[in-house]
């Protein structure tokens, strides 16, 4: 039996490319048409895969054309597009693709969810059987390994994430958490959204223009408050979200001071995101006070990229570990295995519904 | 932090195992002299953050711990002041329950000092955007504060109980023991008074945890010092 994948990513595809063969197909047709024994499709926006085994070789192009929006259709020199990996390579692939390595955004936890999802789909469906089962159960065991092991999921990597993880390494939970937003930009509101993903409910949005302000405050479930009353909120809030087009600073150490007197054992978190910057630098020398820039954030989110990055030789070490190993069981275990179950049984597969 | 929390659990049953052989050969509580107060001291450690640790959910915790106490322990194994006894020692029942609940609150004011070096160590990285890679292991500022708060208050219940039952032992104290254990407890209430009166930010109310436990352990070492001329 023979383990192969074959697949589509961003590393080789473009998105018009990626998108003219995912989510079309159903891992059914690559077992009826394609003459596979055991079948998985891994199918999300950076990337479109089908892991199988079979006793014979079955071309990459049958493959594509069953992942190809109109099966009927030349597939107009696509297939050169797609990379094929056997037997080992493909194991060390999965691996890869399961640790986070061949993301897009190295480290990227989302995509192990999503193969647990393809596999439980894949299992229920029937088309995954022994040789997928084991395959795939072992690619979470060393994804889980790489995690913990290396840090190449620490740290996050865009401004607004970077912003969250220091919201919750101040305040720890963030649902009592108040949050001022001042000037209603495309970034402050993606912030917003990733604050209010991780709890945060009491939001006040300040705009210049009160139209703009009142539509954030829908589309964010919080509420307007007007643009010459926002200073007066300092003394409530606990972080302030700043990106007007000022082009001189909104907040001073002399103007925030005295606000701060009262609530001197509460914290405030200013993510400056605003250039020219909103609030003065020296604010940061206020007790209590952590004041974040637009390049500061860059620069966390850059660091924890390149310690990813430095983790990536750490994490190829425990999966090379893990193929040979692999491979070694495949080769004592499964080929001469006959009384194998040909399906993994329901306690053996099954997959703890918090893992997915 | 399930390594750190059972290592801390080790070394604390062999310190209970050794308290309770000393204590059983002495036929009192075994703090008579400042090698036995020492061991006690590093016991209260690894018994408030047994009760602590989990309770409040403090990563690093036992990271900061496990060093104290082996310090504390290594203090008293090297430092050659395990002084012998002559003979049986007295007991007074109201002074042994003065000198352990004291010390056991002494515990507690360690562990807010640890609190307030994880808290300093983690509002630097803040305050200057330099992340290590501690950052990411240790608590949220705000969760810390509340640990050093409520340490703060369970040491300080403590050491008054003990004060007050120092009244009781039916015999003269030392005036320099009277003096130094009154000037830890006003130390202590002076920190809690600041944090609730805000006179405090809460960067200085564990700089100033730092400081009382360093003050409160010198302390200690006069008070016991004081207390082998006066052991009864």
């Amino acid at each position: 039996m023979n383990l192969f994948c074959v697949g589509l990513s961003h590393h080789n595809a473009d998105v018009e490319t990626r998108e003219y063969f995912a989510g079309h197909a159903e891992t059914d047709c690559v077992l009826r048409n394609a003459g596979c024994n055991e079948a998985l499709l891994l199918s999300t926006c950076n990337r479109v895969e089908v892991y199988a085994a079979a006793e014979s070789f079955v071309p990459t192009e049958q493959i594509a054309r069953c992942l190809a929006r109109t099966q009927t259709v030349e597939l107009d020199g696509h297939v050169e597009t797609f990379y094929r990996y056997e037997a080992a390579d493909c194991v060390r692939h999965l691996f890869r693709v399961a640790s986070g390595l061949d993301s897009m955004v190295v480290g990227e936890t989302e995509i192990l969810g999503q193969a647990k999802k393809a596999y439980e789909a894949a299992r229920t469906a029937g088309a995954a059987g022994r040789y997928l089962h084991r395959l795939f159960q072992r690619a979470f065991r060393v994804a889980k390994q790489v995690r913990t092991h290396t840090e190449i999921t620490r740290g996050a990597v865009s401004v607004g994430s970077v912003a969250v993880d220091l919201a919750q390494k101040i305040f720890g939970d963030l649902q009592n958490c108040k949050v001022l937003v001042l000037g209603a930009g495309e970034t402050s509101e993606r912030t917003v959204r990733a604050l209010v993903s991780r709890g945060v409910a009491d939001l006040r949005v300040s705009n210049r223009s009160p139209e703009r302000a009142e539509a954030v405050a829908f589309a964010v479930n919080g509420r307007a408050v007007a643009f010459e009353h926002w200073t007066e909120q300092c003394g409530e809030i606990d972080i302030l979200i700043t990106s007007t087009s000022s082009d001189v600073p909104l907040l001073s150490q002399e103007k925030l001071a005295p606000m701060l007197r009262h609530r001197i054992d509460r914290p405030l978190f200013i993510i400056d995101i605003a250039v020219p910057r909103d609030v003065a630098p020296d604010v940061n020398a206020l007790d209590g006070v952590y004041l974040y820039d637009i390049d500061s954030l860059q620069s966390i989110a850059e660091q924890s990229l390149a310690t990813r990055r430095e983790q990536i030789a750490a994490a190829e070490k425990i999966i090379s570990q893990h193929v040979a190993e692999f491979d070694e069981s495949i080769a004592r275990g499964l080929n001469c295995s006959a009384q194998a179950p040909e399906h993994p049984t329901v306690g053996e597969s099954s997959l703890r519904s918090s893992e997915l | 932090m399930r390594f750190n929390f059972f290592a801390v659990g080790l070394g604390f049953i062999f310190q209970t195992a050794f308290l309770s052989i000393r204590g059983h050969v002495l036929g009192r509580c075994p703090i008579t002299n400042l090698f036995e107060v020492i061991v006690f001291v590093a016991w209260s450690v690894a018994l408030f953050y047994m009760v602590v640790g989990p309770a409040y959910r403090l990563s690093l915790m036992g990271a900061f711990t496990a060093p104290l106490v082996v310090l504390l322990q290594l203090f008293a194994l090297f430092a050659l002041v395990d002084q012998p006894h002559h003979g049986r020692l007295p007991a007074n029942p109201w002074l042994e329950f003065h000198a352990s609940i004291s010390l056991v609150a002494y515990g507690a004011f360690a562990l807010a000092c640890i609190a307030g070096v994880m808290y300093l160590v983690q509002e630097r990285q803040l305050k200057t955007h330099h992340l290590h890679s501690i950052f990411y292991h240790l608590p949220p500022l705000t969760d810390l504060f509340a640990a050093i708060t409520r340490l703060l208050w369970w040491g300080f219940a403590l050491y008054t109980l003990g004060l007050v039952s120092g009244f009781f032992v039916g015999e003269p104290l030392p005036w320099m023991q009277i003096s130094c254990a009154i000037g830890v407890w006003c130390l202590y209430g002076l920190i809690l008074q600041g944090r609730y009166l805000r006179w405090f930010a809460p960067k200085r109310v564990a700089a100033l945890c730092i400081i009382g436990f360093s003050a409160a352990l010198t302390l200690l070492w006069g008070i016991t010092f004081t207390a082998q001329t006066h052991t009864p």
